[in-house]
C-alpha cells in the first residue's frame, strides 16, 4: 500500500541524478490551508516548511534552504509580492510560486509578480498543483546549475 | 413679476430627469411668447407713439391755414365794414339836419355815394322821435315808424350801429348801418343806410372755396349772415351751437350734426355782433392720412406676422435640438449608470469569488487529505467503509471543483486582460467560429447567415475571447429559436454582419427567434440573471458583455417579443490600451 501511493515520489527519485527530497516553503495565513496542504505534500515526500507572514516566509527562506517557495499573495504584514521582490533579492534563482484568491497579474512586467514562476489561483487543484512544484524545482536547479556554469 | 418669470425660467431650463415632450412643448411655447412679445411690444409702442405725434403735428399743420383763413377774412371783413360805417359817418358829419330832411338833396346825396361804392340799397333820415321823414329807395319806406326798435335805441346809445343780416320790410336779405347825430341844436337824428350782403358773400366764400372750407358769417344767436355751402343759405339757423367768441381766431373741434367730426375756426368782428366761421369736415384733411395709415398697418401687420412666423419657427427649431440633446444626454447618463452598475456587480462578484476561494481551498484541500489518509492506509477500518467515505469525500472534491468552476468565471470579468492581443481579421474570427455551430444550427433548422463587408480593416484584439462573445451570442440566438420552436416560422436565422465604421467596427447578430421582454433586457448582463432555468448559469452575457468592455468595446441589445434581438457590438480597431503591448509583440520575428 504504502509503495503503492507515492508514485511521483519514485518517480522523481528514479528520475533524478542526486536522490534528494524537495525542500518546499509555504507560505500562507490561512493556517488551516497552509498545514493541510504542508501534510499532503509530506505524505508524498517532501520536505516542508511552512509560515504564516512574509516576514518569517524570508526568515525561513535562509534557515531552510528551500528548492521551492510558494507563497499568497495577500498575507499580513509583508504581502506575497513584496515577500517575493525580498526572496528574489536574496536567491535570485530561487522559483517562486503564487497563490492568489484571483489571478491579478499586472500586465507590465516591471511588477515583482512577473517573476513568479507561476501564479495559480485557490482553491488548487492539488495534482496540477504538484505538477507545477515539480517544474518549478527543476527550473530552479537549471538555473542554479546555469548560474555556476557561469554562461 | 420678474422673480416669478424667472422661477418659470429655471424649472424649463433645469437638465430633466425624463424627457417629456409636454416640458418642450410649453418651452416652445414660452419662448416663443416671450420673443414676440419683446420684440412686437417696442414696435407696437414706437407705432403708436409716432401715430400720435405725426397726428397732432397733421392737426397743428391743418388748423394754421384755416387759423390763416379766418383771420385773412376777418381782417377783409373789418375793412370792408369798417369802410362802409366810416361812409355812413362822413355823410352824417358831413351835412346837417336841415339839408338831409329834403328829399331831393338826400336823392342827390344816396345816388353821390351809390355812384361810388356798391351794394348801397336805400338811405332813410330818422327824427329824434323814430320816425322816418325822409327815405330814398326802391321801397315805399318814408313815413316808417321805429320808435322804441332796438336797433334805434343801440344806435342813439353807441353812436353807430351796423345790424344782423335781415330781411326786414324788404324780403331780402341786407344789413342796415345808422350813425346817430346830436347837434349843437339839440337836434337827435339818425342817418340810416341799407347795403346789401352781396359783397360780404362776395368775400365770405372768395376765400373758403378754394380748400375745402365753408366759410360764413353767424350772428351772436347763431342764424347764418352769409349763405354756407353745407348749412344753407343766410337767416337759416345754425345747426350746432357756437364756439366761444374771441376776436382772436380760435380753432377748435366739433362733432357737427351728421356725427362728422368738424375743425372750426371761429372769431368776431370788431364793432359787430357777427361771428367768422371757417368750417373744414376733419376727414377730409386726414384723407391722405388715413391712406397713409393703411398702408402702415399693412407693414406693421405683416412685421408682427412674420416675427411670429420667424421665431416660431425658430424656436421650434433650438428646442427641438434642445430636446434631442437633452434624450441624447439623458440616454448617455443612463448608459453610463448601466455601464457602472455591472462594472460594481462586476467588482462585488469577484470580491465575493475571492473570498470564497479561500474556504473552498481549505475544504478541498481536507478532504485531499482525508482521501490521501484513507488511500495510504492510515485509516484502519472495514474496507467498505473505508470506500464509502473515499467517494464522499471524491464528491466533496468534485463539488467543490464545480463552486471553483464558477468563481473562476466570476473572476474572469473582472481579470485584467493577458497580454495576447493581435492583430486579426474579424471575418475570420466570426467565420470560424460560426463552423462550431454549424451542426448545432443545422439541427433546429436555423440558417446561420453572414453579411461581411469586403475589406475589413485587421484588428488588434484577443481572438480567443471573441470566439468566446461570439460563441455566447450566437449560441443565445439558437437557443431563442428553440424557444418559439412551437410557432410556424417562415425562415428561421440567425445573422451576424459586420461593417467598418470609421475606427470601429460594428458587428450585429441578429436573429428573428421569440425575443426578450424589456424585463429581460433590463437585466440581460448581469451575472445570475438567466432565462434558462437549469441549463444556464446566468454568467453568459455577464462575462460577454466584461469581454467587450475589456476589449475596449460596448455591446448593446435590441429587442422585441416574438420579433427576434439583435445585439450590436462596436469594437475599436485599436483597443484604447493596448497599442504598446501589441507593438512588442509584433515587432518579435
Amino acid at each position: 500500500m504504502e509503495a503503492a501511493f507515492p508514485p511521483r515520489t519514485f518517480a522523481r527519485g528514479f528520475h533524478a541524478e542526486k536522490l534528494m527530497t524537495m525542500r518546499v516553503l509555504l507560505a500562507d495565513d490561512e493556517r488551516d490551508f497552509v498545514d493541510t496542504l504542508a501534510e499532503r505534500l509530506s505524505l508524498r515526500g517532501y520536505e516542508v516548511t511552512t509560515v504564516h507572514n512574509g516576514a518569517e516566509a524570508v526568515r525561513a527562506a535562509t534557515s531552510a534552504r528551500p528548492d521551492v517557495a510558494v507563497l499568497d499573495l495577500f498575507m499580513p504584514g509583508l504581502p506575497g509580492d513584496e515577500t517575493l521582490r525580498q526572496l528574489k533579492v536574496m536567491y535570485p534563482d530561487l522559483p517562486v510560486i503564487l497563490l492568489t484568491g484571483h489571478e491579478a497579474v499586472d500586465d507590465n512586467g516591471t511588477s515583482p509578480v512577473a517573476k513568479a514562476f507561476a501564479c495559480l489561483t485557490k482553491p488548487l487543484a492539488f495534482k496540477d498543483f504538484v505538477a507545477v512544484l515539480e517544474a518549478a524545482a527543476r527550473a530552479g536547479r537549471q538555473a542554479s546549475e546555469g548560474g555556476e556554469d557561469g554562461q | 413679476m420678474f422673480a416669478a418669470l424667472k422661477k418659470t425660467f429655471a424649472q424649463a431650463l433645469e437638465v430633466p430627469e425624463a424627457v417629456s415632450p409636454a416640458r418642450y412643448r410649453s418651452l416652445k411655447r414660452l419662448m416663443t411668447v416671450l420673443i414676440v412679445a419683446v420684440s412686437v411690444t417696442p414696435l407696437l409702442l414706437l407705432t403708436i407713439i409716432s401715430h400720435m405725434q405725426y397726428m397732432r403735428t397733421l392737426e397743428r399743420e391743418m388748423e394754421s391755414p384755416l387759423y390763416d383763413m379766418a383771420r385773412k377774412t376777418q381782417a377783409a371783413l373789418e375793412l370792408y365794414l369798417g369802410e362802409r360805417v366810416s361812409t355812413v359817418s362822413y355823410l352824417a358829419h358831413a351835412y346837417r339836419y336841415s339839408d338831409l330832411s329834403d328829399e331831393r338833396s338826400l336823392n342827390r346825396v344816396f345816388l353821390a355815394l351809390k355812384s361810388e361804392y356798391q351794394g348801397f340799397v336805400d338811405m332813410g333820415l330818422v327824427d329824434g322821435d323814430g320816425r322816418q321823414i325822409a327815405y330814398v329807395g326802391p321801397y315805399k319806406l318814408k313815413g316808417a315808424d321805429y320808435a322804441g326798435k332796438p336797433w334805434l335805441r343801440e344806435t342813439e346809445i353807441k353812436g353807430r350801429y351796423i345790424s344782423n343780416a335781415i330781411l326786414g320790410y324788404r324780403g331780402y336779405p341786407h344789413l342796415v348801418i345808422a350813425v346817430h347825430r346830436l347837434e349843437e341844436s339839440g337836434a337827435s337824428w339818425t342817418l340810416r343806410v341799407g347795403t346789401d350782403t352781396l359783397r360780404i358773400q362776395q368775400i365770405v366764400s372768395s376765400e373758403g372755396s378754394a380748400r375745402d372750407t365753408d366759410v360764413f358769417l353767424a350772428d351772436a344767436a347763431g342764424v347764418l349772415q352769409t349763405d354756407s355751402r353745407a348749412y344753407g343759405k343766410a337767416l337759416n339757423p345754425l345747426p350746432f351751437p357756437l364756439p366761444q367768441a374771441s376776436h382772436e381766431p380760435e380753432v377748435c373741434r366739433m362733432t357737427g350734426p351728421d356725427g362728422r367730426s368738424l375743425l372750426i375756426a371761429s372769431c368776431t368782428l370788431d364793432g359787430t355782433d357777427f361771428r367768422l366761421l371757417a368750417v373744414k369736415p376733419v376727414e377730409k384733411a386726414f384723407r391722405p392720412w388715413l391712406a397713409l395709415r393703411a398702408e402702415l398697418l399693412w407693414v406693421i401687420f405683416g412685421g408682427i406676422a412674420l416675427i411670429v412666423i420667424a421665431s416660431s419657427l425658430l424656436m421650434r427649431h433650438l428646442v427641438d435640438r434642445l430636446q434631442a440633446s437633452d434624450e441624447r444626454r439623458v440616454a448617455v447618463f443612463a448608459q453610463m449608470e448601466h455601464n457602472q452598475k455591472l462594472s460594481s456587480i462586476g467588482r462585488l462578484a469577484a470580491g465575493v469569488a475571492h473570498e470564497v476561494n479561500n474556504p473552498l481551498a481549505v475544504i478541498y484541500e481536507k478532504a485531499g487529505l482525508a482521501r490521501d489518509l484513507i488511500d495510504l492506509g492510515k485509516i484502519g477500518g472495514d474496507e467498505k467503509e473505508k470506500q464509502r467515505l473515499s467517494s464522499l469525500l471524491a464528491s466533496i472534491e468534485s463539488t467543490v471543483e464545480r463552486a471553483r468552476g464558477i468563481t473562476h468565471r466570476l473572476l474572469g470579468f473582472a481579470r485584467r486582460m493577458e497580454a495576447n492581443r493581435q492583430g486579426l481579421h474579424i471575418d475570420e474570427v466570426i467565420v470560424e467560429t460560426l463552423s462550431f455551430l454549424e451542426r448545432e444550427a443545422r439541427n433546429r433548422g436555423v440558417a446561420l447567415e453572414t453579411e461581411l463587408a469586403p475589406d475589413l480593416p485587421e484588428i488588434i484584439s484577443d481572438r480567443g475571447q471573441l470566439q468566446q462573445v461570439f460563441l455566447n451570442l450566437v449560441g443565445n440566438a439558437l437557443d431563442a429559436h428553440v424557444a418559439s420552436e412551437g410557432e410556424d416560422q417562415e425562415a428561421r436565422y440567425v445573422r451576424v454582419s459586420c461593417v467598418c465604421e470609421g475606427d470601429a467596427l460594428r458587428i450585429t447578430v441578429r436573429d428573428n427567434g421569440m425575443g426578450m421582454p424589456p424585463e429581460v433586457l433590463r437585466h440581460i448582463f448581469e451575472p445570475f440573471y438567466s432565462t434558462k432555468n437549469d441549463k444556464g448559469t446566468g454568467l453568459g452575457m455577464f462575462i460577454t458583455y466584461g469581454i467587450v468592455r475589456k476589449l475596449g468595446g460596448d455591446i448593446s441589445v435590441e429587442s422585441e417579443e416574438g420579433q427576434g434581438s439583435v445585439f450590436t457590438i462596436v469594437l475599436p480597431l485599436v483597443p484604447p490600451d493596448a497599442g504598446g503591448e501589441v507593438r512588442a509583440q509584433t515587432s518579435k520575428p
